[in-house]
This record gives structure tokens, sequence and C-alpha cells, in this order.
């Protein structure tokens, strides 16, 4: 089982992700049972059978839109934005787009090459889980990772987990 | 100038130790190469040829003495002794060791400065005009308004990981000095008809391999939307710009693809998202930052001081100086002073560290204790009284600061080239001290009048050669170094990318073929046409006919490159 960091915190979770294999279809491949992520091409293909499965949740590749979701918001519990590689930064904006625009209020995951040197980013565009590439971290090392999230104490400007800019969050202007 | 407040300096302060943990990780082997790349670049920290290069923020060029003194100090200590001022007004440490970078962060943290976002693919130090505040022509001091951009860009987590670099530029006088045509971003900092403060936006301008002039996407945000005007634009080309092809990652790409129209249609639909949001300014926050950037404690004083007009008139060189070095101040008895840093056989842009601890001191003693850096790879001095110009000058000529050719052609603009970058295809340095040996007349300089050269060691255009009124490339032709000449480029209100003029030459023609350009120029000049406007009106054709005639000839003579 995969160890993910929610809210701040290191838990071991479930959630199975299905990435289609070269020549699987989205219309036949098996959706293991269980809690799976399934691509988004899997959900458009079969949303009827799949809407009824508390357990199922939707991953979106770097290139697509978060508007591909803007339905399934509502019925969704889980979505997560695949990083190919972390210096890909589209997903920054997709998952602040299903925060801010498509009201998405539930687990916002990360994954894919998933570092901590970019949690604190991460966090702060509306992800609440994280979930590091299998054998990425020791269990030292995803304990030290979690400085990462405070790297920064005040940040200047608003994102999803702070949406006001520091100047309409505190009193500036007092000396260092 | 901008001080910091406590947040300011947190900020910069967890930088340092974000920085120093991941250097340690890196160096530990818990950090790959390419996991660690990005995050150096972040921090303005390149390998290069010989070492790694540190690159320093400047935001706007603006510096403070103690800010300077730091600079030297690093040199000093952690360098070879000098810097490089850069064609987008920061400043380049050539030789630090990989593992000091944290403690030179530390130590520039210790004085409001950083390497923040200095390279990568993420918003870059803005840059401005280096007369912000003291020009003539000024409608509105963009400063604040670069300071409130540059709060805004930092650690911006959207915009961390974009498809390419992203440079921005503002600009607030009717002469734009911060060349913002060729920016990812232009600012122009306006007022509309009902006398309100607002920006005149381009998008999509840049030199490197496609140069392009940038594109007007709006002609006026009003101020309070500036910022959520900037992140639609950003949104979209985050989502939508190129991340298959480096080359054609940048946003001028992607404006280039869907055309002007379009890509507005679409920030526009984002803009009404974010348009009223938090990130919407407000009049106080404005004022917070404007209010440091008032006006120093000018004197009333009246131009024309009597002393230092008999002394222009009795001392020939100073005399010299002051035409080229001095510009007009918005204050009576109040001059800009350009420390020109392109001394022959001084590579363009660098400096000591000796002299930057001068610069400070007669900062400090004649300008309010503040420099600022031209993209031009210079210095200001902005505020100093015209009775104290004589004695600057002294202090300046003994320390071989002094050379009066801001403007001319052995101002010239020039990147690290081949001596330094590994990206190079040909030296640049050794082709700028080459023409600036070969034009050493002062008296034909001022005949040739104002005229750019710029120089590239490869087509990633650090030295913007395309918008030299001579542009020179280094190019490389099965493994030896050429240069292909451009003409007629231009920055500034009517910017535009010079032409080729044919054939590339080796590095000992250069300087020749720089001669008969000028040649070409004296023979079809009317009175007072600069260069790049006879190369307007005549085109390239003459020039062309000219530098390759001798050589068609087979007798080419071979200058003392
Ligand atoms: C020595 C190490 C350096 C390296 C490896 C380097 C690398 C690059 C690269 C790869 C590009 C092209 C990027 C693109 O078009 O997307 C570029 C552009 C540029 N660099 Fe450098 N550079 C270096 C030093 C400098 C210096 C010293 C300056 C200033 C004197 C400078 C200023 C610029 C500017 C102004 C551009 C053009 C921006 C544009 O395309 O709009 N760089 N650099
Ligand atoms: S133009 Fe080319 S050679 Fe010059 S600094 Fe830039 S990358 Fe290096």
């Amino acid at each position: 089982m995969a160890k993910v960091i929610k809210n701040g915190q290191i838990v071991t979770d479930g959630w199975q992700v299905l990435r289609l294999a070269e020549g699987d279809s989205a219309e036949l491949v098996a959706v293991p049972s269980g809690p799976v992520l399934v691509p988004l091409t899997v959900w458009q293909a079969r949303q009827a059978d799949l809407a009824g499965r508390p357990d199922v949740g939707v991953w979106l590749a770097s290139h697509e839109p978060a508007s591909a979701l803007a339905d399934g918001v509502e019925q969704l519990s889980v979505i997560a934005v695949n990083f190919p590689k972390f210096a890909d930064g589209r997903g920054y904006s997709t998952a602040t787009l299903l925060r801010t625009r498509y009201g998405f209020r539930g687990e916002l995951r990360a994954i894919g090459d998933v570092q901590r040197d970019q949690f604190y980013f991460l966090q702060r565009c509306g992800f609440d889980c994280l979930q590091p590439a299998e054998g990425k971290y020791s269990d030292a090392q995803l304990e030290a990772a979690l400085a990462s999230f405070s790297d920064f104490s005040e940040p200047y400007q608003g994102a999803v987990d702070r949406p006001a800019p520091v100047w309409r969050r505190m009193q500036r202007g007092v000396a260092a | 100038m901008y001080r910091y407040d406590a947040i300011d300096q947190r900020i910069v302060d967890e930088r340092v130790a974000q920085f120093r943990d991941q250097t340690r990780r890196y160096l530990a082997g818990e950090l790959s190469e390419d996991e660690f790349r990005p995050l150096r670049l972040q921090n303005g920290l390149y390998i290069q040829r010989h070492a790694p290069m540190l690159r320093i923020a400047i935001p706007y060029g603006a510096l403070r003495s103690e800010q300077m003194r730091m600079l030297a100090r690093i040199a000093r200590e952690y360098d070879r002794g000098y810097g490089h001022f850069t064609t987008r007004q920061n400043l380049q440490f050539n030789w630090p060791e990989l593992p000091k970078v944290p403690d030179i962060l530390a130590l520039l943290a210790s004085v409001e400065m950083h390497a923040i976002q200095t390279s990568g693919n993420c918003i870059r130090n803005f840059t401005s005009d280096p007369y912000a505040g003291v020009a003539g022509d000024e409608r509105i001091d963009p400063r604040p308004w670069a300071e409130i951009l540059r709060q805004w860009s930092t650690f911006h987590p959207e915009f961390a990981y974009l498809p390419r670099k992203f440079k921005m530029a503002v600009n607030g006088a009717a002469e734009d000095r911060a060349v913002i045509r060729v920016h990812d971003i232009g600012l122009e900092v306006i007022r509309n008809a009902a006398g309100e403060v607002g920006f005149r936006i381009l998008v999509g301008g840049g030199l490197g391999r496609t140069p392009i002039i940038g594109k007007e996407i709006a002609a006026f945000v009003p101020w309070q939307h500036v910022l959520t005007y900037c992140e639609a634009i950003l949104r979209v080309y985050n989502l939508h710009g190129r991340r298959d092809n480096l080359y054609k990652a940048r946003i001028k790409i992607l404006v280039q693809a869907l055309g002007i129209d379009e890509f507005r249609r679409q920030v526009e639909d984002e803009w009404q998202h974010l348009k009223d949001g938090p990130s919407t300014l407000t009049e106080d926050e404005v004022r917070r930052v404007a209010d440091q950037f008032e006006d120093p404690p000018y004197e009333a004083l009246a131009d024309g001081d009597p002393v230092y007009l008999q002394l222009v008139a009795a001392n020939n060189p100073f005399a010299a100086w002051t035409r080229r070095n001095v510009r007009h101040h918005k204050r009576a008895g109040y001059a800009s002073v350009v420390i020109s840093l392109k001394k022959t056989g001084v590579p363009p842009g660098d400096i000591s560290a000796e002299q930057m601890d001068l610069v400070a001191d007669l900062a400090e003693t004649y300008s309010f204790g503040e420099l600022r850096v031209t993209h031009e790879q210079n210095l200001v001095l902005a505020d100093v009284r015209q009775a104290d110009l004589f004695g600057l000058w002294q202090k300046l000529r003994d320390s071989g600061l002094a050379t009066a050719n801001i403007g001319l052609l052995t101002d010239i603009i020039c990147c690290p080239g081949g001596d330094f970058c590994a990206l190079a295809n040909a030296k640049s340095i050794p082709i700028a001290e080459a023409i600036q040996s070969r034009f050493d007349d002062l008296d034909y300089l001022y005949d040739v009048g104002e005229l750019e050269i710029n120089i590239s060691g490869c087509m990633n255009a650090c030295g913007h050669h395309h918008v030299g009124n001579i542009g020179i490339l280094g190019v490389d032709k099965n493994g030896e170094e050429w240069y292909q000449v451009t003409i007629g480029g231009a920055q500034g209100n009517e910017a535009s990318i010079g032409k080729v003029i044919g054939p590339s030459f080796a590095a000992a023609e250069m300087p020749e073929v720089i001669e008969a350009l000028l040649d070409t120029y004296v023979a079809q000049r009317f009175e007072d046409e600069l260069f790049v406007d006879t190369v307007r009106r005549v085109g390239v054709e003459p020039f062309k006919a000219r530098v390759y005639s001798g050589r068609v000839g087979g007798k080419k003579k071979v200058a003392n490159g």
C-alpha cells in the first residue's frame, strides 16, 4: 500500500491508480474493485456504470483540462492530477481551476512525479493529498519532507489555500 | 528605494534555509542532477563552462550603497574579485563554488537581496527604466508597480514551472527605456483620457531564436486589475504553451500560433473569472509601496551652476564626458550620471570589487546612497548636483570609470560568450574589444554619433544582437567561430529587428566590417541623421555592397583582430 501525505500527515492508503497500457481500450479495460482512480477517458466512456461506485475517482493527465470534469465535481470524492515530470507545471493551473472555478471540495490528489521540493506549491494550489512515486522516499525521508510544507510562512500572493494576498491578510510595513 | 518589511525579510531568509537544505541533499546524493537542476536554476545558479555561475537579482536595477558593498565583498571572498552586470539589470558571478552558494545567499539576504527566480522556467526579475523617478519624460514612476509585481510573482505557486522562462518589464516614460517590446509581457504605465492610471499591456515579444516584437493585448487595464490580468495571461500560457519542444515553448510562439485576437479572447475569458477577486489591488497597498519611492530630499538649486559651466568650458575631457555621460534631470541643478563599464580592454559590464566599493562610496557622497543598473550594462548615479559633477568625474577617471562613450559605438552590449558560456558558438568579448580598439578616436566616435553594437555568442541572444543598430551573432561553421552581421535593429519606441547583411565573417575581419558599415553611413547620411535612420531610409543594399565589395575582388586585407 502506498504512503501518501494527506493534509500534512503521512498515511497508508488503498487507492490504486489505473493506467492504460499500450493496447488497452478505455471502453473495455477491467476496472478493479476497491478504491481506484481511473483515467479520464475511462470515466468518460463508462460514466454510467462507474458513477454509482463511491470508490471510483478520476485522474487527469497533464494535458487534460479541468473543464472535462466540470460536471463530475459533485459526484466524485477524489480527483487526481498526474505530473508526468515534476517540471510540467500544468497541473498547478488545473488544480487551481478545479478548486476555484468548478468548486471541487473533495480530495485533490497529486500523482506521478511528485517530489518534496514542490510540496509547498502543490499545497498552495489546492492539493490536499500528495502521492510521491512508490519507493521514491524512505519513511525517514518522507517524514523529513513534511517540513517542506512550511518552507515559507507568509506567501505574498493569494492562491487556493490562502486566497487573500499578504497585504489583505495582515498589516504591512512593519520593520524587519 | 523600497525597504523590506518583516514579511519581505522572512521570505528571503526562508529561501536561504530552503536552498541550503536542497544543496545539502544534492551533495549527499539524495537529489539527482535532473532533480536539482530546476531548483538551482530558480536560484540563478547555472553550470557553465568553467564553474557554476550565480545570477543575483537586482529588481528593476536599483541598488543601495550597502548592497553594492556586499556584492564587492562576495566578489572578493567567494569569486575572483569581479562581477558582471547583465542586460537584464542583474549581476553575475562567474566562479562561485556550489557548496558555498547558500552562504552567499545568506550574505545577500542580510542586505535585502536574493537570487530568486533569476533563471529557470518561471517569472524572472522585473526590469525597468534606469532613470525612473528622475527622467523629464516620465509620466508615472514605474518602480512601485515593478515592486508590486515582483512580490506577486515571487514564489507564485501556479507559475513556478512554466513551459519556459518568462520575462516582464515595466516602463513609465514617453521613451521606452525598458525594452518592453521584446519581453514576454511588457507593461507601460499610462494615464487614460480621464486621468486614471492603468497599463497598456504587450505580450509575446522576445529575442532568442525567433525574435518577435510584442503585440498589444490590452490598450488600458486599470491599475487595480493589473495582477489579475497578468494572472490570466500566465494561466493561458501555462496550460497551453508548448512543452514538447524547448525552442517553441516561449509565449511568443503560442501568441503567434493562436493569433493575437484569439489569444486575447482566451485571456479575457479567463480574466472575467479573476477580475475583482482578492488579487485586485487596493489603494492602501499601492500607497504603501509608492511612498518608498518618494523623491530624496533635493536642495532648491538653479540650473547652470557657474563653476560647473566654467570647468566644462576649460576642460575638454570633462566636457566630453558631460556630453556623453551626463543626462538631464527633472530637478533644476541636478543631473544623472552614467558610469561607463565599457572601457576598452575590460569585458563589457564587468566591474572589479574595488570599483564596486568606489561607486558605493560615490553614491553615498553624491547621490543619496543609491545606484541604478542599465540594461546596456552600465551604472547610473541618478541624483547628482551639477556642482558636484567635476569632483565626481575626477574620482571616476582615476579608477577607469569615466570612459566618455555612452550611446556611442564602443558602448557595446555583449554577452559572456565562448569565454564563459557552455552554449556559445563563438567568443563575443574579444570581438567587442577588437572593435573598441579599432575605434578609439573620440572625435571619430562623436562624428559617427549614437550607435548601438550588440553582440551575442549564439542565437539565444543574451547580448540582444537583434535589436542592435549593428548586431553581431556568433555562429558555428564546421567547428569554427564565425560572425553574422545584422543592421537596422533598434530598441525603444521604434523597436525593430535587424536584417542580415549576408554571409558571415571570421573574427579577424570584424573591425573592418564595422568600418565599411560606418563608411557607408558617413557617405549616405543626411546631416544629423543617426546610423539606424540612414539604414531605414536607404535599406541594407548600399551597406552590403560596400562590405562585400573588397571580398569579391579576392583582395581581402586582414585586420589585427
Ligand atoms: C553564461 C551563462 C548563460 C547562459 C547559459 C544563458 C542561457 C540563455 C538561453 C538558453 C537563452 C535563450 C532562451 C530562450 O530563447 O528561450 C538566453 C536568453 C537570454 N539571456 Fe542568457 N544565458 C547566460 C548568460 C546571460 C547573460 C550574461 C546575460 C546578460 C548579459 C543574459 C541575458 C539574456 C537575455 C536578455 C536573453 C534573451 C531573452 C529573450 O529571448 O527574450 N544571459 N540565455
Ligand atoms: S548568447 Fe549564447 S553564448 Fe551568449 S551568454 Fe547567451 S547562451 Fe551564452
